[in-house]
């Protein structure tokens, strides 16, 4: 594509309705979850830091203290959020951003 | 101190703090290891040499060609991220301490989903071959190219010395070859990979290292959860009792040889303060959104959805590769923590802190895993300093040779040239820094490289990506402010002040930078820009727009040359 086309074309694309609402959701997506996993691991941090007598306390009667499955759990929080958003846009986002960009000409 | 140090050492490379503080005993010459790393290093020359073949271009060279597939990608992060220090020093970790493994395991995890919601797709769209091209595409290339080539060489070179230095202390321990002869081989067969195979070469040797670390890591936690009837709480009792007859054998009460049995499921002495524990996290979790390595690999996949899925497997692999870490290291307490000849007279690991995997490995597989398992450590840190390697020369001839000297007129072969120069040199120096810095503690340089990521690179690339008022001057100055201010920070930290140098009580009293350099780069950016009324400023601010679609649709993006 020449550089002109290819300039005019963005230019239509960023001034497109639906391109904006699908940016902003996509980005609204992006910092929540972001926002959640950096929360999780800085209260984690917290918690041990100011209290780990209760991340040392056992489960019941057994020898498996809470902070196995919360730090195990925060392993698997990673891993689980990186799929709802790979999920979401591939089910998503791709599509229409696909949609908006062929009724521009890409 | 001890706490600070045990910190440091478990910062991804060398975890081997215990073996470079001096601990390593050469072992007896290992046949079988050497067998097995043998048959590594002639299938991956092998595919060196096939990748030779069709590496012509720079395209080849810095990224495969742009053809390597989400998947392959995935495993080939993962590779470069897990350090044969996160597979021994985390397990060791366990060993002595229990719980205070897990902290960092979650620590190396947490920064990939950053990387993906905020950066991946974007990064993908707007690069090319290194991330330098992401962070000045609206910029005046000049500025910017350089900090991110000298912010590239900075955290490579101390992620590389620490690997370098790790590297012979374990090869001489594992394998009873010399620590001069180890570090060569390593240094050789680096320069090999990347001269000739450049990142077609390095994606596979990455993806088998990860998957032969996958694969053993997997068997030994099986094997230990089988010896548990598979129930956890079972294995953690099990533990418990260890430690605390350990206790009891060691002349304590039976209500403190309790608690110490107990100690091992609670945190421990790993985070004293709340300013260190919250740096150190820090530095971690966007650290790994700045590591030059990393962001390399989103330019070796077709399009942004296919760097969207590496970054989902990439996390997938390294979550369950810390999890069977975590089951290893209670393994360890059982099964080797019980066994006399695993221990010297103390009580403590034959061959220094860090064997208590590689024993386990003997303990439940016998001379030929241990030798399998010994041969995959070596294995991975050859495949990490390739992919270290080839960053750094990709920063040299891409960014500082082709853009800024050669003002985007090089042309490919001349570029090529000055690529395969930068690794010979990179390679001779890896190596003669590591025969320098042999009885060093150097430890902290990992932490240090990290810090420098996130206070560096990543501000910059955020605030590029994301904030239309930022600036050449803002980005490459503000950038360079937060790099100076985690490096000065970290060089008056106890780990280089006091344990390095020995200069006494350190002047900055926490173990991490991150905390006081993160926002000092992003504020330094922040306020350059806003004040910049510089002409180019006005030409930067009004590129936002443009880039922004680019970045968030692909248009115009540089497609792979095989599709």
């Amino acid at each position: 594509m020449q550089k002109a086309a290819e300039d005019a074309m963005v230019a239509a694309v960023a001034a497109d309705p639906r391109y904006i609402a699908l940016v902003a959701r996509r980005a609204r997506l992006g910092w929540m979850l972001s926002a959640v996993i950096f929360f999780a691991f800085v209260a984690y941090l917290l918690l041990i830091a100011f209290d780990r007598a209760l991340l040392g306390a056992p489960i019941g009667d057994g020898v498996t203290s809470v902070g196995i499955p919360v730090g195990l759990g925060l392993i698997l929080l990673a891993i689980v959020l990186t799929g709802v958003y790979v999920a979401h846009a591939n089910r998503h986002h791709d599509a229409q951003m696909a949609a908006i960009l062929k009724d521009h000409g890409a | 101190m001890r706490a600070v140090l045990a910190l440091l050492a478990l910062i991804p490379a060398p975890a081997f703090a215990a073996a470079l503080e001096g601990e390593a005993q050469r072992q007896p010459v290992n046949w079988v290891a050497i067998g097995m790393f043998v048959a590594f290093v002639g299938l991956t020359l092998w595919i060196t040499k096939a990748a030779a073949a069709r590496t012509r271009t720079a395209s080849d060279f810095y990224t495969a060609g742009g053809g390597i597939s989400g998947f392959q990608n995935g495993l080939a992060m993962a590779g470069d991220y897990m350090s044969a220090a996160s597979f021994l020093g985390i397990s060791a970790q366990i060993f002595n301490d229990g719980y205070d493994g897990l902290i960092y395991s979650t620590g190396f995890l947490v920064g990939w989903p950053i990387l993906l919601f905020l950066m991946a797709e974007r990064l993908r769209n707007l690069g090319r071959f290194t991330f330098a091209d992401v962070a000045s595409y609206r910029f005046a290339q000049p500025p910017v190219r350089s900090f991110a080539a000298v912010s590239t060489l900075l955290v490579v070179s101390f992620y590389l010395v620490a690997q370098m230095v790790g590297a012979g202390q374990l090869i001489k321990l594992l394998f009873g070859l010399p620590y001069g002869a180890a570090v060569g081989i390593v240094g050789g067969l680096m320069m090999l990979y990347v001269l000739f195979g450049g990142m077609r070469a390095t994606t596979w040797v990455q993806i088998i290292k990860a998957v032969l670390l996958l694969g053993g890591a997997s068997f030994m936690a099986l094997m230990v959860m089988a010896q548990s009837g598979f129930s956890l709480e079972a294995l953690f009792a099990r533990a418990v009792e260890v430690k605390t007859q350990a206790a009891l054998a060691g002349g304590a009460g039976a209500a403190e040889a309790a608690e110490r049995g107990r100690s091992i499921m609670a945190p421990g002495n790993f985070i004293k303060d709340p300013v260190s524990a919250i740096s150190f996290g820090l530095a971690l979790m966007l650290g790994t959104a700045g590591l030059p390595h990393i962001l390399m690999r989103f330019f070796t996949v077709p399009d942004a959805k296919e760097a969207r899925k590496s970054v989902l497997w990439a996390t997938g692999w390294i979550g369950y590769f810390y999890i069977l870490t975590f089951i290893i290291g209670f393994g360890a307490i059982v099964l080797v923590g019980t066994q006399p000849a695993y221990l010297d007279g103390q009580g403590a690991l034959r061959g220094g802190g860090n064997m208590a995997a590689i024993h386990l490995a003997h303990a439940i597989g016998g001379n030929a895993f241990l030798g399998f398992i010994s041969a995959v450590a070596f294995a991975t840190i050859l495949a990490v300093v390739a992919g270290l390697t080839l960053s750094a020369a990709s920063a040299v001839s891409h960014d500082l040779y082709a853009t800024v000297l050669k003002r985007g007129e090089a042309d490919s072969a001349d570029e090529l040239r000055v690529s395969r120069i930068t690794t010979l040199a990179l390679g001779a120096f890896a190596v003669l820094l590591g025969l320098l810095f042999e009885k060093q503690n150097v430890a902290f340089m990992v932490s240090l490289a990290f810090a420098l990521a996130a206070s560096g690179n990543f501000p910059v690339l955020i605030l590029s990506l994301l904030w239309s008022g930022c600036t050449t001057r803002g980005a490459a100055w503000g950038g360079t402010i937060g790099l100076l201010t985690a490096f000065v920070l970290t060089l008056l930290s106890p780990a280089v002040w006091t344990a390095t140098f020995g200069l006494g009580e350190a002047p900055f009293p926490y173990s991490s930078a991150a905390i006081f350099s993160v926002p000092a780069g992003f504020i330094a950016i922040w306020l350059i820009s806003l004040v910049d009324r510089s002409p180019r400023a006005a030409v930067d601010r009004a590129g936002y727009a443009a880039q922004r679609v680019r970045a968030e649709t692909g248009i115009g993006a540089f497609a792979a040359s095989e599709h």
